[in-house]
């Protein structure tokens, strides 16, 4: 019998979902702030109907992707559970505090009688904190910030606060979240054939689009500093962030234009897909630098078996149920305009 | 305080909330789909509306089951690190199916939510409620595996200290999954049958809307046909669970009965007040030969007492009255509810309504009380597995973080979860309070309610 990567296909799967994950989280979040932005400038009468009826039947599983991504990765690699859940307790429990406040506030508010601004500005807020909680997992695994000694592990507080790389990939979340968000929205608003919100959306697109090809450049810099190896190591993939320049330079062109909305979202899914992946790849084989090496950190064989085995047949029930999930909320035309009584 | 204590009283604080929603969570689909299906096949807008309220209300107490739930999922590593270094190895398998299940619930829940006048054949909705169900069924049964192995590690051989040759299904289908899983379930169910009994009996109680007596009555008729069915298995899961414990975990019973002399003819103990330095046990009711006899079905069972068990691996004893308070909670709903059925059916006869005020007030009380048995039960369960995380591998002090600002965490979330609960029964009593059923089913199945000629099952036009 073949014998399988096992690590291979357990960092692919974990990865592809992280991905997934950043970019629907990034939407709901976004469309989270963008409500409660345009409801201090009075713009929510444009916006929110919209950016409500995407949401309402989707939030949950947002939320999936999350679970399923650390369920994931500690299944596959156990070790992560020790040095990540060891160095990350007080920034992991604040973005678990946050990441509550956000998704109990967001349903207490749509489903309450009438709304209130300071619930808006609950979700709305505390949507913007989380991608850059969660993105201190990701910094503190290029190393650096923890130390392994005999009494046990420690996190650097000090050198992560004071860390050009940690703020850089920060702001990059922030960033990139009302990008992505914006982004969606101009291409859902257009297809509401909602002109007023469409034009508003697309305003807030053009305008986040500078910002994130700044941070980009001071995330690779910040990188150079801190983790050499992995810099180096990125170069060997110039083209696929190449590429993702590309994509973004392709979407900004046509949102610019007013053209093929849905196209240009394509783009940028692409944009992140090229430098997520690019990131992912030069990274290998390092899961936390240096402690967690995919190869030999890996889960027994049977149960990496077992798990894929898990995978694929969860996959077959969950492709079809997204698919569905899909058609009712996102591409039913409807729908979409709020035509009829759903 | 130590770490160890404050780890621990951080994941019973998290657990504790949670298991509310959790349980709400896995049985409010089963009171929709049945009320749903009543409401098509009878075509009785009464029941349509009552499962569009219920699955209204839902959606909140959903969502703090989410993020809750989220919360435990993460803190395993967050707070036992160690214990998921090693534990990962073996739960991987139905924490990755649980999530599966979750995954799939949440899609459905979505569309169900967002569909009710979607479809013109109203059984193309009902048929949604299938997945959800299925979902959170699903994944109450995954994630007690995972417990279930906490409690009889099975499916490995232990070598220096790491988990080899494991076999992922032994691992799940462990001794104790079956009983547990049982248990979880249909106590859940339960559960949920009377907290919506309770609601209807307040409401009949304290009609706000007289124009809802009708609805409300049948409202507890349906929840206390379910609370009757499941808390009868429940009395049945009880039973075996007696059992499995005598088999797999005998510390484990011995500690819930204060039984300390290993014997046959054992006594079943209820209440009472215990002296730990001389064994000896004030007023309890006692009853001869009981114990033996649910552990093994015979009065000349030998049960194991604590003294034949290692000191340091004993339970805490306080768990005798989570004992207690578990099964007298659990039976009072079951003797409510049959109370309800015999007046119904005597009515002709005693000229007694089961409607009486005295009644309603018993009904009133089967919600809370069902919930105070849940949570009695999972103290029980996990005080009494103390002082092993993973029985007999591994012990809670050797398995909490290292990290220092548990103290903190505590705090944070502490007053995480009082807000969030004050704010979900703010917005739960706001949702319901007025809006009478009656007017929300004129505004969703209009005047004349459902005609029985009409086909598409009381879709509006």
């Amino acid at each position: 019998m073949m014998s399988l990567d096992y690590e291979i296909i357990g960092i692919t799967v974990l990865w592809s979902f992280l991905y997934l994950y950043v970019i629907i989280a990034s939407i709901d979040f976004g469309a989270g702030f963008f409500n409660f932005y345009s409801k201090l400038t009075g713009d929510d009468n444009i916006i929110s109907p919209i950016i409500s009826r995407y949401l309402n039947p989707v939030w949950e599983t947002t939320n999936v992707f999350f679970v399923f991504f650390f369920v994931g990765i500690v299944g596959f690699y156990p070790d992560t559970a020790y040095y990540l859940g060891t160095s990350l307790l007080i920034p992991g429990s604040l973005a678990l505090i946050l990441l509550s406040i956000r998704g109990a506030y967001y349903a207490f508010n749509s489903y309450n009688t009438e709304s209130k601004l300071s619930w808006d500005a609950l979700y709305g807020l505390t949507g913007l904190l989380i991608p850059a909680s969660l993105s201190i997992a990701l910094v503190i695994s290029e190393g650096g910030y923890i130390e392994e000694t005999a009494e046990g592990l420690t996190l650097n507080v000090e050198e992560l606060l004071f860390s050009t790389y940690g703020w850089s990939v920060v702001f990059l979340a922030i960033i990139s979240v009302l990008y992505i968000s914006s982004g969606f929205l101009t291409f859902y608003a257009n297809k509401a054939e909602d002109e007023k919100a469409s034009e508003l959306t697309r305003t807030w697109f053009l305008i986040w689009s500078l910002p994130t090809l700044v941070i980009t450049q001071f995330v690779f810099l910040g990188l150079r500093d801190h983790n050499q190896v992995h810099f180096e190591n990125a170069q060997n993939y110039w083209y696929l962030f190449g590429l993702s320049l590309l994509s973004m330079i392709l979407a900004v062109f046509l949102v610019w234009r007013r053209r093929n909305y849905g196209t240009a979202f394509i783009l940028i899914m692409l944009q992140f897909a090229f430098a997520f992946f690019g990131y992912g790849i030069s990274k290998l084989p390092y899961i936390l630098y240096p402690y967690i090496n995919i190869n030999d950190a890996v889960v027994n064989e049977n149960m990496a078996f077992a798990l894929t085995i898990v995978f694929v047949l969860g996959l077959l029930i969950l492709i079809p149920s997204l698919v569905l999930l899909a058609k009712l909320f996102l591409f039913d035309k409807d729908y979409v305009k709020g035509n009829k009584k759903y | 305080m130590d770490d160890v204590l404050i780890g621990r009283l951080l994941t019973g604080m998290t657990l504790s909330f949670h298991i509310i929603f959790a349980t709400i969570g896995v049985g409010v689909p089963i009171v929709f789909m049945v009320l749903e299906f009543l409401g098509i096949r009878n075509r009785d807008a009464h029941y349509l509306t009552m499962s569009r309220r219920i699955a209204k209300g839902y959606t909140v107490t959903v969502a703090v089951g989410v993020v809750t739930g989220t919360i435990i999922g993460l803190q395993l590593s967050l707070i036992w690190p160690d214990f998921m270094r090693l534990g990962g190895q073996i739960i991987a398998l139905p924490l990755f199916m649980e999530t599966f299940a979750f995954f799939f619930e949440a899609i459905f829940l979505g569309i169900y939510l967002y569909t009710w006048d979607r479809f013109k054949n109203q059984w193309y909705h009902w048929l949604l409620t299938i997945p959800i169900v299925l979902g959170s069924s699903l994944s109450a049964v995954f994630i007690t595996t995972v417990n279930s192995f906490m409690n009889t590690p099975a499916g490995f051989d232990f070598v220096d200290g790491e988990f080899l040759n494991i076999d992922p299904l032994a691992a799940m289908f462990n001794p104790s999954t079956w009983v547990r899983v049982f248990h979880v379930v249909v106590t859940a169910y339960m559960t949920i049958a009377f907290l919506l009994a309770t609601i209807s009996a307040v409401k009949l109680l304290k009609a706000k809307f007289t124009e809802d007596k009708t609805y409300h009555k049948k409202g507890l008729k349906v929840m206390m046909s379910i609370g009757v069915v499941m808390a009868l298995l429940t009395m049945l899961a009880g039973d075996l669970s007696a059992k499995f414990l005598h088999e797999e975990q005998p510390e484990k019973l011995a500690a819930f009965e204060w039984h300390f002399e290993t014997e046959e003819r054992a006594d079943l103990v209820l209440f009472g007040i215990l002296d730990e330095e001389t064994q000896e046990v004030k007023y309890e009711l006692r009853i001869p030969w009981v114990l033996s006899f649910l552990a093994g079905n015979s009065f000349d069972t030998e049960v194991k007492g604590l003294n034949d068990i290692p000191e340091d691996e004993h339970p805490p004893l306080i768990i005798h009255y989570f004992f207690d308070l578990m099964v007298f909670f659990g039976m009072y709903g079951l003797g409510v509810a049959i109370v309800y059925f015999l007046v119904k059916w005597t009515k002709r006869w005693t000229k007694i309504n089961e409607h009486h005020p005295l009644l309603l007030y018993l009904y009133a009380l089967t919600g809370p009380l069902s919930f105070l048995a849940i949570e009695a039960g999972w103290f029980l369960a996990e005080m009494g597995r103390q002082p092993w995380i993973v029985r007999g591998y591994m012990r809670v002090s050797d398995a909490v973080t290292q990290a220092d600002g548990l103290g903190i965490t505590l705090i944070a979330f502490a007053v995480l979860y009082v807000i969030l609960g004050i704010t979900s029964i703010y917005v739960l009593i706001k949702m319901f309070k007025d809006k009478s059923a009656e007017e929300e089913k004129l505004n969703w199945y209009g005047e004349t309610g459902i005609e029985s000629e009409d086909v598409t099952g009381g879709r509006l036009p």
